[in-house]
């Protein structure tokens, strides 16, 4: 079987999509660090989530990836933009980057990098005895409202608390008026 | 065997992911940026998460909460460190980390 013909078939072009979708992320969050302005890590910062939900597409389950892009790219990065728009004056000059404390930090994380590299390689990966194949959207509802029901209204709770505390916070702390 | 049906290639994608995430703590003096590289990090765990429940665990469900779960906390955990980055704004006209010393002795 030639090349161009496996491209073309259904297995050929998932493949290119799922390098794509990676390449998109790793781009993404390059750009999330990289670039000096802050903006345009922010941009960066939604493309790589934007690919993160299409890994999570590749692996069977389009209702995490719907609420990955509709939390993450929807709310979080807006917040982040309204942040930005709050704080900082985008016209000031920025200090320059030390390549000092570049490179200590490229040291650090390749050292768990490395260290996280070999532990992937190392380990033997047993599969489940049996696979479940049912993904829908109806079973993470089931679930969500039998099993794991406890956690459901604790993830509740932990957001109304986190709203609260960030309204204080942002208003000037205890006393403010 | 295909790419997208492995499960070292998820890990290794995440490994990738959390790398860049931390090189940007470490690396970076603006908080919101720090935040940003926050964000990263989470996601390579989820993403980890996910793959794990996909290939390995026999339960349906128990990842994909997990990921939802770590979405919802990421969520709360922005807005605190934006209200916080706003408070330090208003306090030191600066959002830079280096800027903020004043508990130094």
């Amino acid at each position: 079987m030639n090349l161009l013909s496996w491209l073309i078939s259904p297995p050929g072009v998932a493949t290119v999509a799922f390098i794509l979708v990676v390449v998109v992320t790793i781009l993404g969050a390059l750009i999330a660090v990289s670039a000096r302005n802050i903006f345009h890590n922010v941009l960066g910062l939604v493309l790589a989530l934007i690919g993160v939900a299409g890994l999570f597409l590749f692996l069977n389950s389009p209702f995490v990836a719907m609420m990955q892009i509709l939390i993450y790219v929807g709310a979080v990065c807006i917040a982040i933009c309204f942040a930005i728009m709050l704080s900082e004056p985008m016209y000031l000059p920025k200090p320059p980057r030390s390549s000092f404390k570049t490179l200590g930090a490229v040291i650090g994380a390749g050292t768990v990098f490395a260290f996280l590299v070999l532990l992937t390689k190392k380990t033997t990966w047993t599969p489940a005895p049996e696979r479940s194949t049912d993904w829908s959207v109806t079973t993470m509802g089931h679930y969500l409202l039998t099993e794991y029901v406890l956690i459901f209204e604790v993830i509740s709770l932990l957001l109304l608390v986190a709203m609260l505390g960030a309204i204080v916070i942002a208003r000037g702390g205890r006393g403010a008026s | 065997m295909l790419l997208f049906n492995q499960l070292e290639t998820y890990l290794y994608v995440a490994l990738v992911l959390f790398f860049i995430g931390l090189y940007g703590v470490l690396a970076r003096r603006n908080l919101i940026a720090i935040l940003i590289s926050v964000e990263l990090i989470l996601n390579a765990a989820s993403l980890n998460f996910m793959a794990f429940n996909r290939f390995l665990a026999p339960h349906p469900a128990v990842g994909q909460v997990i990921a939802l779960f770590i979405m919802a906390v990421a969520a709360a955990e922005a807005a605190i460190a934006l209200s916080i980055i706003i408070a330090v704004y208003r306090k030191l006209k600066s959002v830079n980390v280096e800027q903020a010393t004043e508990l130094r002795g």
